[in-house]
């Protein structure tokens, strides 16, 4: 077991190995003078290691935000993974390492399997899971194939072969970065040009063929150009991180907008971000590898959307919760208080505590507490014992009850639902009707004065402030002098 | 570009593996069925529920979770080593699940992200440790995990018994622990990955068999590792399932297809590996692959006399 466990460990190790190539071969510098030696960009290896790291964050942010809203994330993954066959066969070609030659045949191996992908779910029962896991694993086999294949034959040393599997972004050359920048100018290129027509097609093919797109096309385009995509970033970051690349700043620029185009650019910000991070992590630790050293800042870039972006991330979802379950609260208190005022046939304007306890079924210290939250809030005023309301909380109070009544006589109307069996909906929707709706429930209504419990539904003249009397018509004289 | 197909000949190809050279040739296709045997049976339950590619996810996770066991205990056994698989398996799909619970990043994304981070930071983690001291790099085809590497193994003696490799002999019980779980909790597996809304309302509890499910991929593909490498155990996870679905509509007889794939694939692959001198676990995914696309064209071909058939009766 130990020498099994030691298997794994070496076969990571050796991973690890090609991928942690250090920029530096400087051992004995502090590393602020490695920081300073970083920006000074002196060193031709940082020069291509960070131009390189930044045009492939750019790249696959761009790229990567069409596979993100289109759901293809796992393309990503596939395709990165289908490469790997046309690397070998690229490099069969004239046995050299010609990046021309087996950028040819890394393209066309992965859009050999991203049509497969399509063929299987054209004609076979299997879901797209299916489908691409069996692209990714078929492809990767007949690669790890072609590999030992080579490195058999004479002459077929594969040690430049395993840095397209693991990724070597230390070890950048000029050629790569010309490749990769020649790939990047052509995506923004397309995508500047094509933009709009790219986002019909993703987000409504339906559509888009209506109009007279040839969105099939433009799909196979954008295959095309992820595939360049993926090859040109293959030699930098590797198979697995590839992926990582393209998904993860594209899901946290989803997490910050709506909007297609400002996701483009956040995407492509938090790659080039990401990217130079790499870079910089990886020359100043001297130990971190360049690759995951990209994907963890990336990562880390999209923790933070995740956990503080300001619509969609997690605290202000929170929050939104929280203000949302802290209005409810008030409201029912505002409603008690009205009930209570009701019950007494408004004779007066104040209700007490104890009267309100008895109501809600509380401790009267509790709604003590309820009702300094409310008064906070500015919709009542405390005296001691006794609670009054403010015009604004006379107001809001009205429509809540007012809610309450439409919906539940809506439902017995119009729903046919027993009249005992509303109140437990009407308690949860009088808090989210909107004035618009509540609109159109009173002319569905007629307008009705009575809830299906005979109790009244204060009108629109009832609770509008500053007409004191419109309101005093709709309680039969009985709420006169209030504020 | 001609001399790399060497030509066929059946002698050498064929013949004098089983002939010469059995034990070792043995070896290596039992290791191959179990492995595609194995991963395969877990996988017919990870395809009913649209999961295929969460075995890839948890197989690269993998990495983390042994580097982290193995930065903490420093010495690793077997029990130890499952339990780190299990539980990083486990986690990596409670960290998709959580992400595509709490934010409107889709499932697949969010697999993509999981994964890669923790594979990540796995090899950094590796990275940082190794500063320690020089640790022994073996053969390079342990790079793609090599499956001949089985035969070579001092086989495990017992009361003066040779009972073969030890990896093997761990695989078959993990074979042998797939095949019972999947016997014993047969009708409680297929309600939940069929339908979870009636699993749920008779009273299965989803939540515990799908994470059940989870530990018992993540014990598959770390017992399978050595032998096939991380995205080969995906293949074998993927590939004999989806032909098994050829060939059955019913789910026993899909388990049983994925056991003959499973065979099939060990052997062909093995004998495609000696004629081509290639890595035998790749040969073995290729041959499934193919395997697969003829189920295909089988299908394809019943149908389309049957509809013949059918015609002219008509």
């Amino acid at each position: 077991m130990k020498r099994a466990f030691f298997f794994l460990l070496s076969f990571f190790l050796l991973i690890s190995a090609a991928q942690a190539a250090r920029i530096s071969e400087v051992v004995e510098v502090s590393m602020l003078d490695q920081a300073l030696r970083f920006f000074s960009f002196q060193d031709p290896s940082v020069r291509y290691a960070l131009a390189g790291s930044l045009l492939l964050g750019l790249c696959c942010g761009l790229m990567g935000s069409f596979l993100v809203v289109r759901r293809l994330a796992l393309m990503g993954d596939a395709l990165s993974h289908a490469v790997l066959p046309g690397v070998a066969l690229g490099f069969l070609w004239n046995m050299t390492k010609d990046p021309l030659a087996i950028f040819i045949g890394a393209t066309a191996s992965g859009l050999l399997g991203a049509g497969t992908v399509h063929v299987l779910r054209q004609t076979t029962k299997h879901k797209e899971d299916a489908a691409l896991g069996f692209v990714l694993a078929s492809f990767y086999g007949a690669g790890i194939c072609l590999f030992t294949m080579i490195q058999n034959r004479p002459g077929g040393s594969k040690a430049g072969l395993d840095k397209f599997m693991f990724g070597q972004a230390a070890a950048m050359g000029p050629g790569d970065v010309l490749l990769l920048g020649g790939v990047t100018g052509a995506c923004v290129l397309v995508l500047a040009l094509l933009f709009k027509e790219f986002r019909l097609a993703s987000f409504d093919p339906g559509f888009a063929r209506a109009v007279g797109l040839p969105v099939r096309a433009l799909q196979a385009g954008l295959m095309l150009l992820l595939a360049f995509a993926i090859v040109a970033s293959l030699q930098a970051v590797g198979v697995v991180l590839v992926t990582a690349m393209l998904v993860i700043p594209a899901a946290a620029a989803y997490l910050l907008t709506d909007r297609l185009g400002t996701m483009l650019l956040l995407s492509a910000g938090f790659g080039m971000a990401a990217g130079g991070l790499g870079a910089f992590g990886s020359f100043v630790g001297r130990n971190l590898p360049t690759g995951p050293f990209m994907v963890l800042a990336a990562s880390a870039v999209f923790v933070l959307a995740l956990a503080f972006g300001p619509r969609h991330g997690i605290t202000a979802r929170w929050w939104r919760q929280r203000c949302r379950v802290a209005r409810v609260r008030r409201e029912n208190m505002l409603k008690a208080v009205y009930h209570v005022l009701e019950d007494a046939d408004f004779s007066g304007d104040q209700a007490g505590v104890a009267a309100l306890a008895a109501r809600r079924r509380m401790a009267p210290r509790e709604i003590q507490k309820l009702l300094e939250e409310v008064r906070d809030s500015g919709d009542v005023t405390l005296a001691g014992d006794n609670v009054a309301f403010t015009p604004q909380g006379w107001q809001r109070a009205c429509e809540i009850v007012r809610n309450h009544r439409l919906w539940e006589l809506y439902l017995t109307h119009a729903a046919q639902v027993a009249p005992d069996h509303v109140h437990d909906d009407a308690e949860a929707v009088e808090h989210l009707l909107g004035e618009e709706t509540v609109r159109k429930l009173e002319k569905r209504l007629n307008y009705a004065r009575r809830d299906p419990h005979g109790k009244l539904i204060p009108g629109l003249g009832d609770i509008a402030p500053g007409r004191p009397s419109g309101r005093a018509t709709g309680f039969g004289g009985g709420g006169e002098g209030r504020p | 570009m001609n001399a790399l197909v060497p030509v066929f000949d059946w002698d050498q190809v064929v013949v004098q593996p089983w002939s010469t050279d059995a034990a070792f040739t043995a070896w290596i296709v039992l290791m191959g069925f179990l492995v595609a045997s194995a991963c395969g049976l877990v996988g017919n339950y990870l395809l009913l529920r649209r999961m295929a590619l969460v075995g890839d996810a948890v197989s690269h996770s993998m990495l983390l979770g042994l580097v982290v066991v193995f930065l903490i205990f420093r010495e690793v056994s077997t029990p130890v080593m499952f339990l780190a698989a299990a539980a990083t398996g486990m986690l990596t799909v409670g960290v998709v699940e959580f992400i595509h619970r709490q934010s409107r990043v889709k499932p697949d994304a969010a697999i993509c992200i999981a994964f890669t981070t923790f594979f990540a930071l796995g090899v950094v983690l590796l990275s940082l440790a190794e500063v320690g001291g020089p640790v022994h790099i073996d053969a390079e085809c342990v790079l793609y995990g090599e499956i001949a590497l089985v035969a070579l193994e001092p086989p495990l003696v017992l009361g003066g018994m040779e009972l073969g490799p030890p990896s093997v002999l761990r695989m078959g019980g993990v074979l042998a622990g797939v095949v019972v779980l999947v016997v014993v909790f047969y009708k409680e597996l297929l309600v939940s990955s069929f339908d979870a809304g009636l699993a749920r309302s008779i009273g299965l509890r989803t939540g515990v068999w799908h994470y059940g499910l989870m530990a018992a991929l993540s014990l598959v593909i770390v017992a399978a590792f050595e032998a096939v490498g991380a995205i080969l155990a995906v293949a074998m996870l993927i590939v004999p399932p989806m032909a098994a679905a050829e060939m059955s509509e019913r789910l026993p007889g899909r388990l049983a297809w994925t056991v003959g794939h499973a065979a099939l694939s060990a052997l062909l692959g093995f004998h495609l590996s000696v004629w081509l001198a290639c890595s035998a676990a790749g040969a073995m995914v290729v041959a499934g692959a193919g395997l697969f696309v003829l189920a295909c064209s089988v299908r394809w071909l019943i149908r389309k006399t049957g509809k013949v058939v059918s015609a002219s009766v008509i």
